[in-house]
């Protein structure tokens, strides 16, 4: 199972400046914030179950950059629906990657319904987006580190992660200033 | 009266002055035709939803791409959109909802009363203004008012339209 800070660090390492990401609340912020706090990163401390939801209006408002909403299986079951209303939109400029272990880790490791068995990439997939990966290794990171810098197509994809939880890396938490900078950079990328 | 434009086609009007560029909903009766209208409009991005909360993301991101959104839905909504409020709150998103009320007035279905009774107060604690209008000669320049000052004080608002009203208007034929 992969680390989730490597991972990560793996699917921005290359990152193009014109990809925005919106990281769900509790792990995925920090993992973002781990790599340096960034302008281009709208880190949510809550809102959720919205992230994707976020990232979809971002896409539909500004065809000329590329979002990736990096959020946790809890986030996403809790959104399930958007899953239907980006099936329906499917914007050429929106990546919805959840870092799946299973786990509910902001509140003690509880296990999530991946863990039983439900299977978001069927769920997306399902719901009409064509663009779907299963990641559990290096290789499918590097492949999705790719398709997400040239992203063409709605994607979704699963990356599989151990249930651990790595030193806590707080970016701001100030909504004001998170929004302003980051529409500030949104806005300069043209 | 009879020479006015429908107060859907005045929403409409006041959406498109006010440079509203995606339009979230849940399908409505009471908002069947601006819904429509948004629809028909190449300028505006209608995103059909399944729960009303959605739009609220939606309408951050919107903001966050540089453009206004507006979110359409009915007092039953309300309720599904409660914490993600908290995502305007916070960070302070200017934000435009236009609510059709059912559970106030000649309400056939008692189903539909507890959100209806519940939509001021709970707009009201979450941070949003509310308008409500009566009277279809109302509706424009009420919403025209929410927009202002959504979007120039960076503020949570929504125009409530009254059953009364939208029951005049429209359902009864």
């Amino acid at each position: 199972m992969l680390d989730r800070r490597k991972a990560i660090a793996t699917l921005m390492a290359n990152r193009p400046k014109d990809l925005f990401v919106v990281p769900g609340l509790g792990s995925c912020t920090y993992d973002m914030a781990s790599l340096g706090e960034k302008d281009q990163d709208f880190y949510l401390w809550g809102a959720m179950g919205g992230a994707a939801m976020i990232g979809l209006g971002l896409a539909l408002a500004k065809p000329s950059v590329k979002v990736a909403v990096i959020t946790g299986d809890g986030e996403m079951l809790m959104g399930m629906g958007s899953l239907a209303t980006i099936g329906v939109q499917r914007p050429a400029n929106l990546a919805i990657v959840v870092f799946d272990n299973q786990h509910y880790g902001e509140t003690g490791m509880q296990p999530s319904h991946t863990d039983s068995g439900v299977d978001l990439v069927g769920v997306a997939r399902a719901c009409g987006i064509r663009q779907v990966y299963e990641v559990d290794d290096e290789a499918g990171l590097q492949t999705l580190a790719g398709e997400l810098a040239g992203l063409k197509e709605t994607l979704f994809a699963r990356v599989r992660i151990a249930a651990d939880e790595p030193t806590r890396v707080l970016p701001s938490k100030d909504g004001v200033e998170l929004k302003l900078r980051f529409r500030k950079a949104v806005a300069a990328a043209g | 009266m009879e020479n006015q434009i429908g107060w859907p086609d005045q929403l409409f009007d006041v959406l498109k002055g006010a440079d509203i560029r995606q339009v979230g909903y849940v399908p409505d009766a009471g908002h069947a035709r601006l819904i429509a209208r948004c629809k028909a409009d190449n300028g505006i991005r209608d995103v059909v939803l399944s729960t009303e909360e959605e739009g609220i993301a939606l309408a951050a991101g919107a903001w966050l791409g540089g453009q206004r959104s507006a979110l359409l839905m009915q007092s039953s909504g309300v309720g599904n959109c409660i914490n993600m409020l908290s995502l305007i709150s916070a960070c302070r998103f200017p934000f435009l909802a236009i609510i059709t009320m059912r559970g106030e007035w000649a309400e056939f279905n008692p189903w539909q009363v507890p959100m209806s009774q519940a939509v001021e107060p709970v707009l009201a604690a979450t941070g949003v203004k509310t308008y409500r209008v009566d009277s279809a000669d109302d509706v424009a320049d009420t919403a025209q008012a929410a927009a202002d000052l959504a979007f120039g004080g960076d503020l949570a608002v929504a125009v409530l339209l009254s059953q009364k009203m939208i029951g005049r208007k429209v359902w009864v034929k």
